[in-house]
């Protein structure tokens, strides 16, 4: 009884260190909080440890999907408004439940494997779409040492992963067996890849600033001055390109061309139902979320607030390492992390629902001819900006 | 044995497996779609073994030009071609099959013995984990500054080459067949993707 009222203090500060790197400043561990929890009840560390670490996994999975469900709620409401309808109405207060309903229907209804096609890939082509968006959830930070994982190489994880969804794309629209779906397939692909190197290119602008790939580096890198010192004013072109190159990558309007439903036929979904066609919403919809998550990470300075939390904790004479403190600073991190990514989440919305649809060969010519060079050049202007004002650009 | 030396041997053991079967089936399969999408997932999994070294960044590298590069243009190229055309027997087929084996064979029993009988200097030079790229950037600007250079020097020469292939119609003369080149050459009929009527899915 002893160990489980000393420890339930430190599990609640605790909320404050998920990843299974220790704090480093303040005394406040979750993980260290929950293995004495256990071993309180006599289990050994090695067993603690183990059931400790699926826990920061499955409470990411688990936001990322609920992430999913108010994006699509905000999108079928925001839309309804643009549009004087009402938008969903009767499942739950406001609607709110009718993702669960659009899910649950996906989840009952026959999953139809086409007579001709190519079974297994036609069923692996959806799980290569969607597992490396979730993985990518590893290196999103909340805070401090909010994350599952603050590997080294970072960011550069994220780019790695989200290269591999062109296969899953190409493996599902050639295993259908049907000249659309193969055809959207590769538009898809293509898309993907030319949009990948712009980003990249904007995402090295910022790397190059922080001098680290880590994304929790990045944020530390935009934390002096509150909203001033965001990368936001030091990389507003890249900013830019960031974010056209992260909604042409999640295939949403103006840039949804391959599965363009007014125009075309569903593209690489053409021949999918059932769980199979949720995994390729849920992918693209937890894509969102996620490249909303990055935008905030790399421009607007992730879990920082616009006026500094220490500067805040100061005027008020409290010291920051503070327990209550903490949890405070915490809480805000967080909920700054998810107002950003659900702010961008917001204009993405909007652009959807009021610009129209480029062509496909506007797509790739303002892929390749304008946006490569443009990244060109901030990467070189950034260059040169950290060399001769290296106080301002990261030295 | 700690659950961290476990956990690392069933990855290696299933990593490697993984490699072997994936490898194999590029090279037996007759279905060239097949041994695509396997050559995809033996590059993923050469990727775990890096990771498995603590090289993450060579990992994520691994990934992001063989998988996300590499491996989609073979997917492009071969999806942009295929009929679906079964492949026709050749003549003396099981003659051919038969010295390409005895060939990788002697290649197999070479490396065996190459691996068997270096001394491997048992453990290795302690990894640097997230130094590596640090270290790697240094070697690239020092002691390897020219074959890096040279190398890009020659995916540019291949980029520049490719261009010119493809746009026939910024040269006078067709590179290929020596005729003089115009619109025509670029216009000219094409042959469908998948189907034709005159060469239906069988």
């Amino acid at each position: 009884m002893s160990a489980i009222s000393t420890s339930l203090p430190a599990g609640v500060q605790g909320l404050l260190s998920l990843a299974t790197t220790a704090t480093p400043a303040a005394g406040i561990d979750l993980r260290a909080g929950f293995s004495a929890l256990l071993q309180g009840q006599g289990l050994s560390a090695g067993l603690a440890h183990a059931l400790w670490l699926p826990l920061p996994m499955l409470l990411v999975l688990t936001a990322a999907v609920v992430g999913v469900l108010v994006t699509v709620w905000l999108e079928r409401k925001i839309s309804a408004a643009m549009q004087q309808r009402i938008g969903p109405e009767y499942a739950g207060a406001l609607g709110i439940l009718q993702p669960m309903a659009d899910g649950l229907k996906l989840l009952v209804k026959e999953d139809i494997i086409p007579a001709r096609a190519d079974s297994l890939l036609f069923t692996l082509g959806p799980v290569l779409v969607l597992v490396p968006v979730i993985l990518s959830w590893l290196i999103v930070p909340f805070g401090q040492n909010l994350l599952i994982s603050n590997v080294g190489v970072g960011i550069f994880l994220w780019i790695a992963l989200s290269s591999i969804q062109p296969i899953g794309l190409l493996m599902s629209g050639y295993a259908s067996n049907n000249k659309y779906s193969l055809l959207g397939g590769l538009r898809a692909a293509a898309q993907s890849i030319s949009y990948e190197i712009p980003l990249a290119l904007a995402v090295l602008a910022v790397v190059m600033m922080s001098n680290s790939l880590s994304t929790v580096d990045i944020v530390q890198q935009q934390s002096g001055a509150g909203m001033l010192s965001w990368n936001i004013f030091r990389q507003p072109v890249g900013f830019l390109i960031f974010w056209i190159c992260v909604i042409a990558e999640c295939e949403r309007a103006p840039f949804d061309l391959p599965e363009a439903e007014e125009e075309l036929v569903a593209g690489y979904q053409t021949e999918y139902t059932g769980m199979k066609f949720a995994l390729f919403y849920l992918g693209s919809y937890i894509n969102l979320v996620l490249s909303g998550l990055l935008v905030a990470v790399l421009y607007l300075g992730g879990w920082t607030s616009p006026v500094p939390v220490e500067w805040l904790a100061g005027l008020l004479g409290q010291s920051i390492d503070a327990p209550a403190v903490q949890l405070v600073t915490a809480s805000i991190g967080i909920v700054m992390t998810v107002l950003k990514a659900y702010l961008l989440v917001f204009f993405a919305v909007l652009l959807r629902w009021t610009t129209p649809r480029v062509r496909i060969d506007q797509l790739l010519d303002f892929g390749w001819k304008f946006l490569l060079p443009v990244a060109l050049a901030n990467l070189l202007v950034t260059a040169a900006l950290k060399l001769s004002f290296p106080a301002v650009f990261g030295g | 044995m700690t659950i961290a030396v476990s956990t690392q041997l069933i990855c290696f053991l299933a990593l490697s497996a993984t490699l072997l079967i994936g490898a194999l089936g590029v090279v037996l399969l007759p279905n060239i779609v097949y041994a695509a999408f396997l050559l995809g997932g033996v590059f993923l999994s050469m990727a775990g073994l890096y990771l498995l070294l603590n090289a993450s960044f060579v990992a994520a590298a691994q990934v992001l030009i063989y998988v996300g590069a590499v491996n989609v243009l073979i997917l492009f190229a071969i999806m942009l071609v295929n009929k679906r055309e079964p492949l026709r027997d050749m003549p003396g087929l099981l003659l051919r099959r038969l010295l390409s084996a005895a060939v990788c064979a002697g290649l197999l029993a070479l490396l065996l013995r190459v691996a068997l009988t270096m001394p491997w200097p048992t453990p290795g030079p302690a990894s640097i984990g997230e130094g590596a790229v640090v270290r790697i950037a240094e070697h690239f600007f020092s002691d390897y500054l020219l074959p890096f250079e040279l190398a890009s020097v020659l995916l540019l020469m291949a980029m520049i080459g490719a261009i010119v292939l493809a746009r026939r119609d910024v040269m006078n003369v067709d590179v290929v067949t020596g005729e003089p080149a115009d619109q025509g050459l670029l216009e000219k009929a094409r042959t469908p993707l998948l189907l034709s009527k005159d060469n239906p899915r069988p």
